[in-house]
């Protein structure tokens, strides 16, 4: 929307014209307050308890190096899937008229709502072994997923997806469609006005989908250790290795936990809000 | 002779011979009679809406500029979007020089992309990811030509609106009219068949419209296929159109040349809107020699060739000659009166043919009748001066 408006109507209002606010009221200041220190807090606990003196050590070992490998390696596959799938289903949700598309979406969120372990059982029995069509799979082309790497991509992919398409198509919505007609009008086909109008329009929503869904896949836990098992450098990412550990070593535990919020801190700085609110 | 309305301008001007087009396609309310390879638009086009069902029938020839003229609702935009292939016609056909768009017939229809037509958006819709150049060169790079002759095209036609500076701005660093003229060209790059303004000059604030109005008209009498305007605003459909179609609750209620459908409208919507007083001529400062004798006192001091326009209420009538302050007068003679609401417009020949809108009370005064004659005045404060 803002997008439009902002071409349309020139000059381009700023920011710092907007007259500054008062100072925000009280009941709104405490329970803020409480709610960032409520967020702030764990992380802050790691710090404060991680073994930094055998830090360099724990970080070294195989155990953590393969779990991390193994995470950004399925995570950044899950999220390439997602952007394959994602994408063209969040234009048929924003774009097109098709039938039924109130009931497609919720189709679409129910990984959102769903425990994620039981995706995972969800998933064994599609694609298992013996799942619906885990079997057509294994006897066909002699692919199994479940306990495999790719089951792992395959898993955070599941739930992964709803958070790119839900962004994605909402930058759709918001992004002009007229533009498309005009592509069209101007002897553009369908492939190459998504190509060179409607994709470079909505890419900061892309971007942003893409950010989400790459997070929330390195976050898979619950479908994965459901659907993947839990192999060490072959299906064991960071979440599941920092479960493990905490049983047996906690502060190795706490080391893998640092290493998982690093690299979320990273994608979070990547991820401005600009990309967030999917406008520029 | 005097001038009102463009068709009489342009059989005056040498940029041709405008109703010698226009006969060749016959009326809008007839089907083309066409001899030899057909040309330009033929349209019936027919779609339902929500609140009104366009039933139009439109023949455009190539070289001619039709203006669609209505108040908000009436259809304009529909017709267009449906001749760009945007909107599905529900019964009807269209053909482009001989070929056919669409025909509901034989279940006919061409994508908008398979259409030979360039649209100029009512807020341009300039691709705001691409430069000047690149939205110029779009349409060239979209139907398969190469990136170094399409920027050279695209480079040629930005210099041919004015703006070889501006190759390489991001539309949101172009200001309205260096805007609508990007649009322009990249809309004629292609050379379409048919080219649709749907109210090209509409956001546009008024300084920048006079300018882009004349810049418009120049494009539109060199352009060779036909071009179909869509505005609510009378003064550009006279400038700009050859011919007027307008437009109400979805139908067509008058056609003509634009002195025509001045002079005599058929509805009060036509005789508010298209109510208006034009002329061309020769300014030097204040003064504005009219093409076909006469002149008009300005309040603008210009040079060069203009356009003179006031509405019908500017011109105040008189049994005797004015005295006082002004100075545009002339004797004429009433040729009608039509009743339009709570004012009557009186049509009157003499020195120059003018419209006045007067009150009832002030026609039973004046004992204005057919034949009577009376003195006419204008103010030159309520003349509109500028750049033909």
């Amino acid at each position: 929307m803002s997008r439009v408006a902002e071409d349309v109507a020139r000059p381009v209002p700023t920011r710092a014209d907007a007259e500054p606010g008062r100072r925000p009221p009280a009941f709104v200041m405490v329970p803020a307050a409480i709610g960032l220190a409520f967020l702030v807090l764990p992380a802050l606990g790691l710090m404060v308890r991680a073994p930094w003196r055998t830090l360099p050590h724990e970080l070294t070992s195989t155990v953590v190096l393969d779990a991390l490998r193994l995470s950004l390696v399925c995570a950044t596959s899950a999220t390439v899937c997602c952007l394959l799938l994602g994408v063209p289903l969040a234009w048929l949700l924003a774009r097109s008229d098709i039938r039924g598309r109130s009931v497609l979406r919720a189709f679409v969120l129910v990984p959102l709502v769903l425990p994620p372990v039981v995706g995972g059982v969800a998933l064994l029995t599609a694609l298992g072994r013996r799942g619906i069509v885990g079997k057509w799979l294994d006897q066909a082309f002699g692919v199994t997923l479940p306990f495999t790497t790719a089951g792992v991509v395959v898993a955070e992919t599941f739930v992964a997806l709803p958070f790119l398409v839900i962004v994605v198509e909402g930058a759709l919505r918001s992004a002009e469609r007229r533009y498309d007609d005009a592509a069209a009008t101007l002897g553009a086909s369908r492939w190459y006005t998504f190509r060179r109008v409607t994709l470079p329009l909505v890419a900061p929503g892309i971007a942003a989908g893409a950010v989400l869904a790459w997070s929330r896949a390195l976050g898979e836990f619950g479908a994965t250790i459901t659907f993947a098992g839990n192999f060490p450098g072959r299906t064991q990412t960071m979440p599941l290795a920092v479960y493990i550990a905490l049983q047996t070593d906690p502060d190795a535990a706490i080391v893998l936990s640092l290493v998982l919020l690093g690299v979320s801190v990273l994608a979070l700085a990547g991820l401005r809000e600009r990309w967030i609110s999917g406008t520029r | 002779m005097t001038s009102i309305g463009r068709s009489d301008v342009g059989s005056a001007s040498p940029d041709g011979d405008t109703t010698g087009s226009s006969t060749m396609t016959g009326t809008v309310t007839e089907p083309a009679t066409v001899v030899g390879r057909p040309s330009g638009v033929d349209a019936a086009m027919h779609v339902r809406r929500a609140s009104f069902e366009l039933d139009l029938r439109l023949s455009v020839a190539a070289g001619e500029t039709v203006a669609l003229l209505g108040p908000n609702g009436a259809g304009k935009t529909t017709a267009l979007r449906a001749m760009a292939g945007l909107v599905r016609l529900e019964q009807g056909h269209l053909l482009l020089d001989g070929v056919v768009l669409e025909d509901c017939a034989v279940g006919v229809r061409l994508p908008p992309e398979r259409r030979a037509v360039g649209v100029v958006f009512q807020d341009y819709l300039l691709f705001p990811h691409l430069s000047a150049r690149e939205n110029v060169a779009f349409p060239l790079r979209a139907r398969g030509m190469d990136k170094a002759t399409a920027r050279r095209r695209a480079d040629e036609w930005l210099s041919r609106v004015g703006l070889a500076d501006r190759v390489s701005a991001r539309p949101r660093e172009l200001s309205g009219g260096q805007a609508q003229r990007v649009a322009l060209a990249r809309a004629l790059v292609s050379e379409p068949a048919l080219l649709l303004l749907d109210e090209p000059l509409a956001a546009l604030d008024a300084g920048t419209r006079i300018e882009i109005r004349s810049h418009l008209r120049r494009h539109l009498s060199d352009f060779a296929g036909a071009a179909v305007l869509v505005t609510h605003d009378a003064l550009d459909a006279m400038v700009l159109a050859d011919r007027l179609v307008v437009l109400e609750g979805g139908r067509v209620v008058q056609v003509g040349a634009p002195a025509d459908v001045a002079r005599h409208p058929r509805t009060d919507y036509v005789a508010r809107l298209v109510g208006l007083n034009l002329f061309r001529g020769r300014a030097e400062q204040r003064s504005v020699s009219l093409v076909g004798g006469g002149s008009l006192t300005v309040a603008q001091a210009v040079d060069g060739d203009v356009f003179v326009a006031f509405s019908p209420a500017a011109v105040a009538l008189h049994p005797q000659r004015p005295t006082g302050s002004p100075r545009n007068a002339w004797q004429e003679r009433v040729t009608s009166l039509e009743q339009h609401g709570d004012s009557v417009r009186v049509v009157l020949d003499g020195p120059l043919r003018l419209l006045a809108d007067v009150t009832a009370v002030a026609v039973a005064e004046l004992g204005l009748t057919v034949g009577a004659p009376v003195w006419a005045a204008v103010k030159a404060t309520e003349t509109r001066v500028y750049p033909a």
